[in-house]
């Protein structure tokens, strides 16, 4: 038995089994999917901000006439002056709130729950619409601001700190919850107040969740697009610039520079963001004891307080919105009409394009739930193939790190191209409900990793020595025992789907216009009344399936208590 | 009971498995016969379980060889390989039922219903969980679940049964009961099996033969009797049972000198001279007290300065017979009413040249 | 094949399949892709009108604001998706035909339009007008009068200090209805004096909006006081019953054309020929006429309730080649001065 003899003797070449090609064949499709949806089309971008007009590269002539026109690269300051102001504001309040949840004893918690996740519903357009009937130059509290004007970096602070609370606040919800209450014990019973438990036990044990907020805020503002655009006035952020390069001056060289301007801090957020999870995730003791807090009379009032108030705001900016689809001419005429639900006669596409927005969405939920979902499963759970699954699991994270608008633009670029074979796409469906999914791979992906991950990882193997193809087991036993993380996704998907302006406002065309689209082109005409009632449409719809969803998985879990645990 | 002038059932030559720069098979040969119970024995990390994947096919061998029945199997992929499996977690199909999960197997071998019926009913019957059938998972026990894995794994009649560590998440009591169940159904329907486990008095109570593996290599093959008694090597000696180790100088091939006094051997391995440092292996049960010292040899006195209760026997730490380590002696029940175990007191007792091991000196 | 793995390559079959069906085209008469900017509400009654006239040839619009339907052919350029371009700015139709998208086509009857309403520079012309959209600024009386503002009659009005902070106008980098106000000054008052107009102009100005009808809209639910728009919005704003006055400002107010024009690449060039025939119908005109009070054939243009009196008087010498020529420069030199917040307003 000579280690010689071992080093020489012929590497074993496993045969390739039927699952295993398959497999693979499957996988490379996905990720061929992956290249053509989002690696292909950002190149097309790319290029194009090296062209000028007439296709010719011209160097980084682009991007010197961008940095040197300062009507455009003011922008750029503004859009980071706006976005740390508002992400600042709103780690502070979801910090507050999220520490109330957790750390309080205070009543209703689950409704403050509820509450701090109705903006998700909502296209960001609509708080900001909302917003211009609250501070509005009609506004009916516009005092308040003290005779500052709305439209401009208050507004967009404001509709954005709005936009973002329920993202952040769930972050730092998990966070804080993640934390060991032994450590509490250990601080308190050395005699350490209550203050100095705070900075030497809360916040050390949260700064991951914390930096991660910061970042995925800082993203989500950056590159959100609705509420600028509504109540931005005259102060230039990227995300307008883009659409007006392109809508206003259909310069689409100078709008894939902007475009360029936007992705690269989006790019640096979130490979910062990835860095800072891999670490969390590291930091996680199975054995943390999960905190439980002790009743104080005067702390629990004074969150209650808080919570509130903030319940209170997110609630009257909701109320505000829904009001404004129903008041007859405001604010000269506060009769209450369901006129401006009559889209008929609307920009936008009236009632189609809400049925092409749920159509847009169903399937997006339902061909991207499939792809995303077989996808992970492939990643997670097939054999070999190592470089190739490596492959596909980061480009599976690239979408995350492109905005919606980016991505819309780059996608003109690429499918409108006539040598592209795949041009018979453009301004159809399938394209919106491919871009769609591309736009909000990444978090679906992560999830059913997530749900994948809790999986035997023996099941494969067993329904290998049982001669069981893979699909089968797949079918049989990997989608049923995920299936309330597979109505997760789809449900993610289709709200989303639902709600998106940024990724779609390139492509659609007037037989596929959409909900969403059509409360920005009529907030666009001035027609604020019936935008907000189309934008009700959607949150009521998103609602609905949230509730649907709920039914859905309760029902579920009822029926398969038998073999589910806990 | 496995002939040995048969063809082996299953041959392993040479298998390497290298991960990266790692390397957790060292050059493996091994045969495996019809119908025989094998136990890979060895700590955590040892290549127990990569051994067993690599027979499976679930992790392929970076080089080297497998034939089951005579046929290569090194390059297959599992679903070709003939083989039933049975892992730690179970890995039960949660979703489906007990007689589901037996069943899942048979389904593919598209067996007809009524066939798969009575088979599913027999194999229940077999692993005495006769009425449990339409049970999920979830709903049983964790030695029941391990038994409907028994069940599922066996439903395809397989060649060959792989366990990995099919005990080890189940409480002491279970665990003991399912020993002897699963050598039982073994014996009873002769399927040859390989179980791999870190549990010692699992593989003694268990198999047929155990291979003794550690660091990538085989240490020793054989009968439980034959490798508790004699140990290949002070690991085995060490890892299987409890071992006093002793060092000494070799006189001659039957003569050791220990510390100052000098003792007769049985035998040493060949390969060790006249002079050389060596190490002396006994069993704490083997070494003599009371009434049984009387006109042995190899007689030392020595003191007792600690005394563990383990229930049936008492184990005496005494002053080192050289170099610092205490030797270690198993006295009866019985016994110690005969004899002073007191600490301080002092004990005469005598070491049998039989049941002392010689090694070359450890590192 | 076993129960599970059909079920799957059904699945994955139905999924393919209802891809290709959203992009097969629906197989019957002619079909008409004709991209336009016209009002929602008015395009089904054109689309009635002209497919009764001329049965077998339907119409599929593709309808958005003008500057998203420019950027749209724009990005289309090399392979054009639009049969005809209606009811488009003149102004885009010109900057299009530059790139060469269009064919020349002189519809039956061209002899009854109005020479200044289409394009006389080729011989066969490459757009034809439709009707006219005229700048016009609306006025909120309620507003006006909480806050004292005279009301406007002249475009250097609005340059007095009273104003200030109570005028929104369009932002003709993304509004058409912009460019036009921009360039009928330019044209009125000589590029010099327009930038020293628009100078004083900025520092009333409370906010530049991207659309072109949002400023009469905000002037009618009062968001602000003045909105520099143009006349249809205003007309139709003030009759469903906001406090408007539209106003036609003295000397002369800019105006483009909805237009139509055939894309040079189309597959169906006769029913494209139907179209631009009917388009300037009598039947057409008549149509036009009840929203915009201006149309292109000659003598056929009725007052419309509640546009401003003897509006078609006041309509500049448009020279729209120059427009065309001068756009790129004039919205570059617009953005330097005024659109971004450097400017304290």
């Amino acid at each position: 038995m000579s280690e010689a003899a071992a080093n020489t003797a012929p590497i074993v070449k496993p045969k390739i089994s039927r699952d295993d090609w398959i497999m693979r064949g499957a996988m490379i499709l996905i990720a061929l999917y992956l290249l053509i949806c989002i690696a292909f089309p950002l190149y097309a971008l790319l290029s194009k901000s090296f062209e000028n007009a007439q296709g010719e590269f011209i160097g980084l002539k682009n991007y010197i006439t961008y940095l040197t026109t300062p009507a455009l690269s003011w922008s750029i300051g503004n859009s980071f002056k706006v976005t740390l102001m508002a992400t600042v504001i709103v780690m502070f309040v979801a910090f507050i709130y999220a520490y109330a949840l957790t750390r309080s004893c205070m009543p209703f918690k689950s409704l403050f729950k509820g509450i701090a996740l109705v903006p998700i519903l909502m296209p960001s357009l609509l708080p900001a619409i909302a917003l211009v009937f609250f501070f509005g130059n009609q506004g009916i509290i516009k005092e308040w601001l003290f005779g500052a004007e709305l439209y401009g970096p208050i507004g967009i602070v404001m509709g954005e700190v709005f936009y973002v609370f329920p993202h952040v606040m769930t972050i730092m919800l998990i966070s804080m919850s993640l934390s060991d209450a032994r450590l509490y014990e250990a601080s308190e019973v050395l005699g350490a107040s209550k203050i100095k438990t705070f900075f030497t036990v809360t916040l050390p044990s949260m700064r991951y969740g914390l930096v991660s907020a910061f970042f995925v805020a800082f993203t989500l503002i950056i590159t959100d697009f609705g509420v600028p655009k509504v109540v931005g006035g005259q102060y230039n952020v990227l995300a307008t610039d883009v659409y007006k390069q392109v809508v206003g001056r259909h310069d689409f060289q100078m709008g894939a520079v902007v475009s360029m301007a936007l992705l690269i801090p989006a790019v640096f957020a979130f490979i910062a963001d990835r860095i800072v999870q891999r670490k969390q995730v590291a930091l996680l003791s199975a054995r943390a004891v999960p905190f439980q807090p002790k009743p104080s009379k005067a702390f629990d009032r004074i969150m209650l307080a808080f919570c509130s108030l903030i319940g209170f705001i997110i609630l009257s900016i909701l109320a505000m919105a829904a009001f404004a689809s129903v008041v007859k001419f405001w604010p000269y005429n506060l009769s209450l009409t369901t006129k401006h639900y009559n889209f008929k006669l609307m920009d936008g596409g009236g009632w189609d394009s809400y049925y092409n927005s749920i159509e847009l969405a169903t399937w997006t939920a339902i061909f991207g739930t499939a792809i995303v979902f077989f996808g992970a499963y492939l990643v997670e759970k097939s054999r070999g193939f190592q470089q190739g699954r490596t492959a596909m699991q980061a480009l599976c994270m690239v979408p995350m790190a492109v905005p919606g608008l980016v991505l819309g633009l780059a996608y003109v670029f690429f499918f409108n191209s006539p040598d592209n074979p795949l041009n018979f796409l453009y301004h159809t469906m399938p394209i919106l409900v491919i871009c769609t999914i591309t736009h909000f791979y990444t978090v679906a992906h992560l999830s059913a990793v997530t749900a994948l991950k809790q999986m035997d990882p023996e099941f494969e193997a067993v329904s290998q020595s049982l001669k069981a193809p893979f699909y089968k087991t797949f079918w049989r036993v990997t989608v049923p025992v995920c299936t309330p993380a597979v109505l997760d996704i789809s449900m993610y998907l289709f709200v989303n789907a639902m709600t998106t302006v940024s990724a779609v406002v390139f492509l659609y065309s007037s037989d596929t216009s959409l909900a969403s689209v059509a409360v920005l082109n009529m907030d666009d005409a001035g027609d604020q009344s019936p935008a907000a009632a189309m934008g009700m449409m959607i949150v009521c719809t998103a609602a609905g399936v949230r509730l649907l969803h709920m039914i859905l998985t309760r029902g579920i879990q009822s029926r398969t208590q038998a073999w589910r645990k806990r | 009971m496995a002939s040995e002038t048969a063809e082996p059932y299953l041959k392993i030559v040479g298998v390497t498995k290298k991960f990266g720069e790692f390397t957790a098979l060292k050059d493996i040969s091994l045969e495996v016969f019809e119908k025989e119970f094998v136990c890979f024995l060895g700590p955590s990390g040892c290549g127990k379980t990569t051994l067993l994947r690599a027979i499976a096919g679930l992790d392929i061998q970076t080089s080297g060889q497998v034939f089951q029945k005579g046929r290569d199997i090194s390059d297959l992929p599992p679903s070709s390989r003939d083989f039933g499996i049975v892992f730690q977690s179970y890995a039960l199909f949660p979703n489906l039922t007990v007689e589901k999960n037996v069943a899942y197997g048979l389904e593919n071998q598209k067996v007809p219903q009524d066939r798969i019926k009575t088979r599913v009913a027999e194999l229940l019957e077999l692993v005495g969980l006769p009425d449990q059938g339409r049970k999920y998972p979830a709903q049983l026990s964790g030695g029941q679940q391990q038994r409907v894995a028994l069940a599922r794994a066996l439903a395809t009649e397989p060649g060959l049964l792989l366990l990995d560590e099919p005990l080890s998440a189940l409480d002491a009591k279970v665990r003991a009961r399912l020993r002897h169940e699963i050598k039982e159904l073994q014996n009873q329907i002769g399927v040859t099996t390989i179980m791999v486990t870190h549990d010692q008095e699992e593989a003694l109570t268990m198999a047929d033969r155990i291979v003794v593996m550690n660091n990538g290599v085989i240490e020793q093959v054989g009968s439980p009797i034959d490798i508790y008694s004699h140990p290949a090597s002070p690991f085995v000696a060490d890892f299987i049972g409890t071992t006093n180790f002793i060092d000494a100088k070799l006189q001659t091939p039957t003569s050791a000198q220990i510390g100052n006094f000098e003792v007769s051997l049985s035998a040493s391995p060949p390969d060790l001279s006249a002079g050389q440092d060596v190490t002396l292996c006994i069993r704490p049960e083997d070494v003599l007290t009371g009434s049984r010292v009387d006109g042995a040899p190899n007689q030392i006195e020595l003191g007792i300065h600690h005394v563990e209760f383990l229930g049936s026997f008492h184990r005496l730490h005494t002053d080192p017979v050289s170099g610092d380590t205490s030797l270690m002696i198993d006295v009866s029940v019985a016994r110690a009413r005969e004899i002073d175990i007191s600490v301080g007191s002092r004990i005469q007792v005598a070491l049998p040249a039989e049941h002392m091991n010689v090694y070359p000196a450890r590192g | 094949m076993n129960a599970g793995f059909s079920k799957f390559i059904k699945s994955a079959t139905f999924g393919i399949a209802a891809l290709g069906l959203f992009a097969a085209a629906p197989a019957k008469a002619v079909e008409l892709t004709v991209y336009t900017a016209v009002e929602a509400d008015e395009l089904a009654g054109f689309k009635k009108a002209f497919e009764s006239d001329n049965p077998g040839i339907t119409i599929n619009w593709i309808r958005d604001s003008t500057g998203i339907v420019t950027s749209k052919l724009m990005a289309e350029k090399d392979n054009p998706q639009a049969d005809v371009v209606w009811g488009l700015a003149a102004t885009s139709l010109m900057l299009l035909g530059n790139e060469g998208y269009f064919q020349g086509y002189a519809p039956k009857g061209l002899d009854k339009i109005d020479k200044k309403f289409y394009d006389t520079v080729n011989k066969a012309p490459q757009w034809v007008g439709q009707r006219a959209w005229i700048a016009s600024v609306c006025y909120n009386t309620i507003e006006a009068k909480k806050a004292n503002l005279p009301i406007p009659t002249d475009w250097t009005d609005l340059t007095k200090p009273v104003y200030k902070g109570h005028v929104i106008m369009p932002n003709p980098n993304s509004s058409g209805t912009g460019f036009l106000d921009v360039s009928s000054w330019m044209q009125m008052m000589g590029e010099d004096e327009a930038w020293k107009y628009m100078d004083a102009l900025h520092e009333n100005i409370s906010r530049y909006t991207h659309s072109g009808s949002a400023p009469c809209k905000l002037a009618a639910r009062g968001e602000t006081a003045i909105g520099v728009s143009f006349a249809y919005r205003g007309a139709k704003s003030k009759s469903e019953g906001a406090p408007l006055e539209v106003i036609a400002p003295s000397p002369g107010v800019g105006w483009d054309l909805e237009s139509f024009a055939i894309v040079h690449n189309t597959k169906k060039l006769d029913a494209a020929k139907k179209l631009a025939d009917w388009s300037i119908s009598e039947t057409a005109m008549k149509m036009y006429n009840e929203s915009y009070a201006v149309v292109s054939m000659v003598g056929k243009s009725k007052p419309v309730e509640n546009f401003p009196a003897g509006i078609e008087g006041k309509m500049i010498q448009n020279d729209f080649a120059w427009a065309a020529k001068n756009r790129i420069r004039i919205l570059d030199e617009w953005r330097k001065r005024y659109d971004s917040k450097s400017d304290p307003k």
